[in-house]
């Protein structure tokens, strides 16, 4: 009798487990619409549109290296494999084209598509749950007024059991607060500006912070640093530690115009980024740099180079070798009084935050990869010299670095970083 | 002493070990085929192959070279038999002033080593990184589809040497 009731409250725990879970998962389709004409939306929200999909970086996940805009199929390295963005232009067939306000509002406010299937957690809705409804209404109306183009994504390469996309319902329960935050009414209409940009739309957390082991952003350390397609991208609330500290301004600058005179050029994925705030109205950006030094953190300073250790790193062998290099590579940008130097408000090396950074991977990434041309943009541009240099070499020019232009402590195992981002960034 | 090999001979220079290969090419072995365009690394008139590698020469010390083979336009052909890309070079008239060409004859022949039948998109990031000032790109483009056996379908805007004497 006993062991007849336990076999029946089991039965009923899991087919309650089992109704919960499948409430958590289920999601309805939303009934497809016809597309809407660009015709049909009011100027002034495509042109607010136009404003907010720049804050949102949208264009940089969601275009291909030479692609349409929007169109899709980027690859974005993930620790459980690839996925490819998604097509976002109207095309019925391959891209949103059929979907409605309410459809496109839940996939931003809460990860779901059209037609009910879990999106992957790439796409950073647990941020752009915090946009305003007219934010939503005026992305909608810009994204449905670009022309349509036929454009599917490849399959995405994702290690089993995640190919399978329903448990991201799980995933949400744990790491989605959808819906707007109430501003703070002890800050500036400035800095809660700034608290909506940054935390919703901008999504810098989403790069900016370490990931626990099921992708989630560890919210105890939120932009304390992150990893993103082999580039650290670095502590957003330390910004005193750098060699100048951070200034409003310099802020305001960098993220504009891709370019601090105290700290360097942006690269790797944060570049398009500053293409994009290129783009909006100053006040944004303002906003931005007022919330992002509000939210700094006690540092202790970098550990710095005894006297002693200066002198006994700058005299070995791989510093010495680095020299070298450095003088037939580099030195006709980066040596004093070279040209770069002396136009325009290019730093000099010592204030670089890649080379006075904690680990030596984005010193690495800059010279194997350097900035490529991008068409007709002035932005700033470093031959790749990956092919010029072996492992051994590229470690030797950073340790140079390191010796010559930083005050703080020599990288350890530099080689076995360069080996291991060569090895990265080919696999991607 | 600098061990260099160039086309395949092998040289001992007694020159400062941060001096560009493009120098040691030019002064001390007197191949003056690669230029000196900008010096850095930004207009590829100095390209050669290094170990299959296609390099700015002028930004490359003789000393990181090591064992790696040099390649440069000298060691394709000569005036009497030119090499395929030369050839195909010659019969485009892709040089204008002809102060890049070296170095973008460089640049295919290293694409054309590891891809000898590459698509126009990976022909044109291929050859992105050098610049000719005269803008004939599109003859340049033209000829090296034709040293690849490629079927030149992007005749908009390319001029042909059979379409006509006076162009």
């Amino acid at each position: 009798m006993k062991r007849k009731y336990i076999y029946f409250a089991a039965i009923a725990v899991v087919l309650v487990a089992g109704a919960i879970a499948l409430g958590i998962m289920w999601e309805p389709s939303i009934a497809q619409v016809q597309p809407p004409a660009a015709s049909s939306f009011d100027s002034q929200l495509k042109i607010d549109g136009a404003r907010v999909v720049a804050l949102g970086d949208c264009a940089v996940c969601h275009t291909a290296k030479g692609g349409a805009p929007f169109a899709g199929g980027l690859p974005l390295a993930t620790p459980f494999g690839t996925i490819y963005a998604t097509n976002i232009t109207p095309d019925p067939d391959t891209g949103i084209g059929t979907w409605s306000l309410e459809a496109f509002t839940r996939a931003v406010r809460r990860g779901i598509s059209r037609d009910g299937h879990q999106l992957y957690p790439a796409f950073p809705y647990i941020h752009f749950t915090r946009m305003s409804d007219h934010d939503i209404q005026a992305t909608y109306a810009y994204l449905m007024s670009r022309d349509p183009v036929k454009a599917t994504a490849p399959h995405n390469k994702l290690i089993f059991p995640l190919n399978f996309r329903p448990p991201v319902a799980f995933w949400n329960v744990m790491f989605l607060r959808p819906g707007e935050r109430a501003a703070d009414a002890s800050q500036s209409a400035e800095w809660n500006r700034g608290r909506l940009l940054v935390d919703g739309l901008g999504h810098c957390a989403a790069c900016h912070s370490p990931l626990n082991v099921i992708g989630g952003e560890k919210s105890a350390q939120a932009f304390d640093g992150g990893l993103v397609d082999g580039w650290d991208a670095p502590p957003l609330n330390q910004l005193s530690n750098a060699v100048a500290p951070w200034t409003q301004a310099q802020l305001v600058t960098y993220l504009r115009t891709g370019r601090a005179s105290e700290h360097g050029a942006a690269a790797g994925p944060m570049l398009p980024v500053t293409l994009d705030l290129a783009t909006v109205p100053e006040a944004d950006v303002q906003a931005i740099a007022t919330y992002i030094l509000s939210i700094q953190k006690p540092t202790s300073p970098s550990a710095e180079k005894t006297a002693a250790d200066a002198t006994q790193d700058a005299a070995s062998p791989n510093v010495q070798r680095g020299a070298i290099i450095f003088n037939a590579s580099c030195a006709s940008c980066h040596g004093s009084g070279s040209p770069m130097q002396t136009i325009g408000t290019r730093p000099s090396l010592a204030f670089s935050t890649a080379i006075n950074a904690q680990t030596p991977r984005n010193a690495i990434q800059m010279m194997l990869g350097g900035i490529p041309w991008h068409g007709e943009s002035s932005i700033n541009y470093m031959p790749a010299f990956a092919d010029a240099f072996n492992d051994d070499q590229i470690a030797d020019l950073a340790s140079y670095l390191r010796s010559t232009y930083s005050k703080r402590v020599q990288w350890n195992g530099i080689n076995d970083t360069v080996l291991k981002i060569r090895k990265e960034n080919e696999a991607r | 002493m600098i061990q260099l090999t160039v086309n395949g001979v092998q040289h001992a220079l007694d020159i400062d070990p941060s001096t560009p290969l493009l120098y040691a090419l030019r002064n001390d072995l007197q191949l003056h085929g690669a230029k000196f365009g900008c010096g850095l690394g930004q207009c590829g008139a100095c390209t050669v192959i290094v170990d299959d590698r296609a390099v700015f020469s002028c930004l490359l010390p003789v000393s990181a070279i090591g064992n790696r083979a040099v390649r440069t336009v000298e060691g394709l052909g000569t005036i009497d038999h030119p090499g395929t890309l030369q050839k195909a070079f010659i019969e485009h008239q892709a040089a204008q002033c002809g102060y890049c060409i070296a170095g973008m004859i460089m640049r295919a022949q290293a694409l054309l080593d590891r891809t000898p039948h590459p698509t126009e998109a990976q022909l044109r990031e291929h050859m992105e990184p050098n610049l000719c000032r005269c803008g004939t790109h599109m003859r340049i483009l033209a000829a090296i589809r034709q040293a690849a056996g490629l079927v030149d379908d992007s005749t908009v805007g390319s001029a042909r040497p059979d379409t006509g004497a006076s162009q």
